[in-house]
């Protein structure tokens, strides 16, 4: 196996991991909750229609809603029981959305047409495909993007490279890393299944060296597959955001405004490779993910195996509650997580953490002047100027910002995290991508 | 439960540094040669240090309306900066005026911290040495506080300074200036918080001393090499390209911009020295610089990540 002397990307940033309070401790499923409420929108594209009414009996597993959109991802249901509402549900995103809510029955009984395919590794890549779809498998990662069309590329795109996340660079969060230690195979199956889809040749899987045993896990688990290599790399965030993964593992550039596969390759979070090999495998839908709980806000801290649809808050009640200092609950990592106003939202497919800070940690900060001290340009890994971009919208230039290349900002939040000024340099950001991107629609 | 939760925008991790944090390191860098400083020129250099601190951050805070004259710690970084380039014993009211000049006119004019565009201690040093020359030239041999001439005119006239004492700073020569070896410790602890790199001195000093080998060295090798290191060594150029130069606010953010502006700062330094009247020219080699680095920072943007040549 050659091994490559891995480079790191351009800029990032060393926060603390504080992931010690959750990565040795094993995954524990999470005790299925009394009510779930599905969203019909957990995904990045055309948000579904529910097929089912009030008073329907369910089963686990069954498709509860679709849409002929095609990006999209069909929904389904986490438990066996009855359809007692379809209504608005709270969202991470922050607007409400069309939600199906079932009262469960506590027996957990799949879906008749839930059945294991011993005969996979035949399947076409054009049946792996449709069965990626019909099971609603959705980036795990956290940004939902509907696998199947991840999969489609138009066929001028040849796939070079398949490219795993396993380096989970987000502080706080574990889940990836217990997954490597509790699901290796799984892993392996579904990245080699996602190959298949896409007739790539080679498949690596990128894991960042702050969990060595997962690492070797990883090694062990594809030792007999001649085309995949599995490489330790350099601990820093954003390791894990994908344009830097796809330039440490092959030296390119994902060209600006365009995606991975216009450097051939198609990188797939950890959580989503074992979703498609359970999907091909098992015949199972995407109806449970692995969440990490944690935080000093949180009285147990731990990684829990969890139905989509179970309300955060008996999450957190299975947690051992927050603490009595909780003062912001977040839905993800703290560099690009999204803060909540309460606990009353379900987890979806890609709720991949809840964090849970407390007084001492939460400040608000006070603006002030830039400095031009640079180290936000000097952390950007992208090479933009958030200095420039943040005085434009400061000021309400929202063409300069475009000038100064905002509309390139991966949002990860080096350059705020290092600013002494305490500048909001990604919300700003934010605001001009908000404002240029509306323009461009007119 | 009844909790009240924030919400605010992503990242929910920041740095502990501050724009306060950032200035007092700058201020703990400065500490080796402004004791340095001391030992060398005695008490009116601390007085000198004293007034132009103390007339920098009460200006600030008078004109900021605040009750804490420790404001951000930038006035007091700006009145140490500008004690360190005035000579020894200047009169009392002169680091008080030099004070009030570089708050004032060197900085809040142009909309306070972060918007101005030249050094407030070398704005204030330039006024003063173009309003009161003589007190702005008065120097003193270190520990005997003897009226003496710096190496630097005392070169053109011939006279060789050793290089032990231009290294360590027993020479004549402003309060702060003297010290490479002072000063080199106090830059180690910016470089190592990561608040200055190898571009701008590195540019600086290197321009310096090549221009020095070549255009102030002559005959041997060994000749030519001794005339650069003079110049990286004599004068007011280790302290213009550690502490000055690096100002964040007025030297470009760019990092092949950073490399021109040292490099500029070093030729311009040594025109003045070898071919100007002044026998230094590290104050207006630096203001100069200071000026076009807005134009350098367009100029040398940085290529994107992806970027589509077309």
């Amino acid at each position: 196996m050659k091994h490559m002397s891995f480079k790191t990307f351009k800029g990032g940033i060393h926060p603390g991991h504080f992931k010690r309070a959750t990565e040795g401790k094993p995954t524990v499923p999470a005790r299925p909750p009394a009510t779930v409420v599905i969203p019909l929108a957990q995904h990045i594209g055309a948000p579904c229609e529910p097929l089912v009414a009030v008073g329907d009996e369910v089963k686990m597993g069954q498709k509860i809603g679709d849409s002929k959109g095609f990006v999209s991802a069909p929904v389904h249901s986490s438990v066996s029981g009855k359809v007692i509402q379809i209504g608005m549900c709270n969202h991470v995103l922050g607007r409400p959305v069309q939600a199906v809510y079932i009262e469960s029955d506590g027996q957990d009984t799949w879906h008749e047409d839930i059945k294991p395919n011993p005969n996979y590794e035949e399947l076409s890549d054009g049946e792996l495909k449709k069965i990626i779809r019909e099971a609603g498998i959705v980036g795990m990662g956290g940004a939902t993007f509907p696998t199947h069309v991840k999969l489609s590329p138009p066929p001028d795109k040849k796939i070079e490279f398949v490219i795993v996340n396993a380096a989970e660079c987000e502080p706080y969060l574990t889940s990836d890393h217990r997954a490597m230690l509790e699901s290796p195979d799984d892993i392996v199956i579904g990245l080699k299944l996602v190959m298949k889809a896409v007739n790539a040749p080679k498949g690596y899987i990128g894991i960042e060296d702050n969990k060595p045993d997962a690492v070797e896990a990883m090694k062990k688990a594809a030792a007999g597959e001649a085309n995949i290599e599995v490489h330790a790399l350099h601990t820093k965030y954003p390791q894990g955001a994908e344009k830097q993964l796809i330039n440490v593992f092959t030296g390119r550039e994902v060209p600006s405004g365009g995606l991975p596969m216009d450097v051939s390759c198609v990188v797939q979070n950890v959580g989503t490779c074992i979703a498609v090999s359970e999907a091909v495998r098992l015949g199972r839908p995407l109806i449970e993910r692995i969440v990490t709980i944690t935080g000093s806000g949180i009285n147990e801290p731990k990684n829990m195996r969890v139905r989509v649809g179970t309300m955060i808050s008996e999450v957190i009640e299975q947690c051992g509650g927050f603490k009595e200092n909780i003062r912001k609950m977040i839905l993800g990592g703290p560099m690009m997580g999204l803060a909540q106003p309460s606990a009353d939202l379900p987890v979806i497919k890609g709720t991949s953490g809840i964090l849970c800070l407390t007084d001492a940690e939460v400040k608000i900060h006070e603006i002030k002047p830039c400095i031009k001290c640079a180290k936000c340009s000097d952390v950007c890994p992208v090479s933009i100027m958030p200095l420039f971009i943040g005085g434009a919208v400061e000021h309400g230039l929202y063409e300069k910002a475009e000038a100064f290349n905002a509309m390139d900002c991966i949002e990860c939040g080096c350059c705020t995290y290092v600013c002494p000024a305490k500048r909001p340099l990604v919300q700003w950001i934010r605001m001009a991508k908000g404002d240029i991107a509306a323009k461009r629609r007119k | 439960m009844e909790v009240k939760l924030v919400v605010s925008s992503s990242p929910h991790l920041r740095t502990p540094e501050s724009i306060q944090s950032v200035m007092s390191d700058v201020l703990l860098a400065l500490f080796p040669a402004a004791i340095a400083g001391v030992i060398f020129f005695g008490y009116q250099a601390l007085l000198t240090m004293v007034l132009c601190m103390l007339a920098a951050m009460v200006t600030e805070a008078v004109i900021l309306r605040d009750k804490n004259i420790l404001g951000d710690g930038s006035a007091a970084v700006t009145g140490l900066l500008l004690a360190m380039v005035l000579p020894p014993a200047p009169p009392w009211w002169l680091p008080v005026i030099g004070g009030v000049v570089a708050i004032t006119i060197g900085k809040q004019v142009f909309g306070g911290i972060g918007n101005n565009i030249f050094n407030p201690a070398l704005v204030a040093r330039a006024i003063l040495m173009v309003s009161w020359a003589a007190h702005m030239t008065g120097w003193l041999s270190p520990l005997d506080l003897t009226t003496a001439a710096t190496p630097l005119p005392l070169a053109a006239k011939g006279v060789q300074t050793g290089f032990v004492s231009l290294f360590f700073g027993t020479v004549p020569g402003s309060i702060g200036e003297t010290s490479a070896f002072a000063l080199l410790l106090g830059a180690a602890w910016l470089f190592y918080k990561g608040h200055i790199d190898w571009r701008i001195p590195g540019g600086y000093l290197g321009t310096v001393f090549i221009m020095g080998v070549f255009l102030a060295g002559s005959g041997s090798l060994t000749a030519m090499v001794s005339a650069g290191l003079f110049h990286v060594l004599a004068g007011g150029v280790m302290l213009g390209a550690l502490f000055m130069a690096t100002d964040m606010v007025t030297s470009p953010v760019t990092a092949r911009g950073k490399l021109i502006f040292g490099v500029g700062c070093g030729l311009i330094t040594m025109l003045v020295r070898l071919y100007g009247i002044y026998p230094e020219g590290v104050t207006f080699a630096i203001l100069l610089m200071n000026a076009v680095t807005p134009l350098i920072d367009s100029a040398t943007l940085p290529r994107k990540f992806g970027e589509v040549t077309k």
